[in-house]
């Protein structure tokens, strides 16, 4: 007598393409949101190369900022602003999903946090201002 | 409006081919149909081989999705005069290996569900005659989003990271892990975060957000997720300051 098989039947799978990412404007959001990460590296990168720069001294901070004002530079610095700012909204938005806060017993609504968050992001900005493009 | 709607159907049938080919079938277009009642016209009265999964037809027993025009829908909630004129394509859910047609093998979803204990954990249990653990409407209110889930895996299907990796636990069973976590009479929450604190657990979650997009029950899990993930760096960064504390 033959024994029923206990082998499953064959299945078929299919296989993500390496374009996974392009079959929806979500999925590529969220690409473009996974990219910027790059760009954010890069800022501490330019940042750091300044402060080395201005601890050297005032004929190396010029260096620095002739090779600043290169256009290649230039053109980079402004992608990786708009990277910064897509970076920063989508953090921003996040923030209500991941911190749920509770005052008297009542949840926060959601866009209160984010607002807290974009509220912060503005003072510390101004402050910024205030300090060095005032000055 | 036209009196019939076609369906595309991918096929699968293992014993006689071995890739998807694609069927259609016209059936009628009426207002009140669903597109599993649209399948369910081609089984009845067209092709009685044609293979997926059904049950209550009300959106709570979580066995009919599939892939309608690419995205992960319950069949049963998904009218046909949405899509008018057509095509409808009808595929199995996306990130699952496919048995038959439509019908997707669910073993590795089974499978993940219970490694998260969803269950109430307690470390002492109180004696039945002491009652039961009362809970109050507010507390109910922590926790009764994410035990909305019918686990139909519409999550699993929209999410790219499950995908790639199908390691990954998955939205759903961290949703079913921060149900039990966020309610009071439950003490396990240590007990799944030594679960869900690797790298295929919450950490492997890059919040593309299509989960939530896709469940038909509002539990947000990548919500869930978020939430799970600021938990477990907070108890992370507390029991590096108080090694000797309580976790």
């Amino acid at each position: 007598m033959t024994q029923p098989t206990k082998d499953a039947p064959r299945a078929y799978r299919p296989e993500m393409s390496r374009l996974w990412w392009l079959g929806r404007r979500s999925y590529v959001f969220f690409v473009l949101r996974e990219l910027s990460s790059i760009f954010v590296a890069w800022s501490v990168v330019f940042l750091l190369l300044m402060i080395r720069a201005v601890a050297q001294g005032d004929s190396q901070y010029r260096d620095f900022l002739d090779w600043a004002a290169s256009p290649w530079v230039v053109a980079l610095n402004v992608v990786t602003l708009a990277f910064l700012v897509l970076h920063s909204v989508t953090w921003f938005n996040l923030t209500p999903a991941a911190a749920v806060v509770k005052l008297r017993g009542q949840r926060v609504p959601p866009a209160a946090i984010a607002g807290g968050a974009y509220a912060g992001w503005v003072v510390v900005t101004a402050l910024v201002v205030a300090l060095v493009v005032t000055r | 409006m036209a009196d019939t709607i076609t369906l595309e159907v991918m096929r699968y049938r293992p014993d006689r081919e071995g890739g998807p080919t694609v069927q259609e079938y016209e059936v009628p277009l009426r207002r009140d149909w669903a597109v599993l009642d649209g399948l369910n016209h081609v089984k009845d009265t067209i092709d009685g081989s044609l293979s997926y999964r059904w049950s209550c037809r009300m959106g709570i027993c979580g066995s009919c999705g599939m892939t309608v025009n690419g995205d992960p829908r319950l069949t049963c909630a998904t009218f046909l005069v949405d899509y008018a004129p057509g095509p409808i394509r009808v595929e199995p859910l996306a990130n699952f290996p496919v048995i038959r047609d439509l019908v997707v093998d669910i073993g590795d979803f089974m499978r993940k569900l219970p490694q998260v204990s969803p269950w109430i954990v307690r470390g002492e249990d109180m004696p039945v005659d002491e009652g039961e653990y009362l809970q109050t409407p507010e507390q109910l209110e922590d926790y009764s989003q994410y035990s909305m889930c019918i686990n139909c895996m519409l999550c699993y299907s929209a999410c790219p990271v499950y995908g790639l990796d199908p390691e990954f636990i998955g939205p759903a069973a961290i949703a079913l892990a921060q149900r039990y976590n966020l309610d009071s009479r439950d003490e396990g929450a240590d007990v799944r975060l030594d679960l869900l604190i690797h790298p295929e657990g919450i950490w492997g979650c890059t919040f593309v957000g299509e989960c939530t997009r896709a469940c038909p029950k509002g539990v947000d899990p990548a919500g869930a997720i978020q939430r799970y993930k600021l938990t477990a760096a907070l108890k992370s960064v507390r029991s590096f300051v108080l090694p000797r504390g309580p976790r």
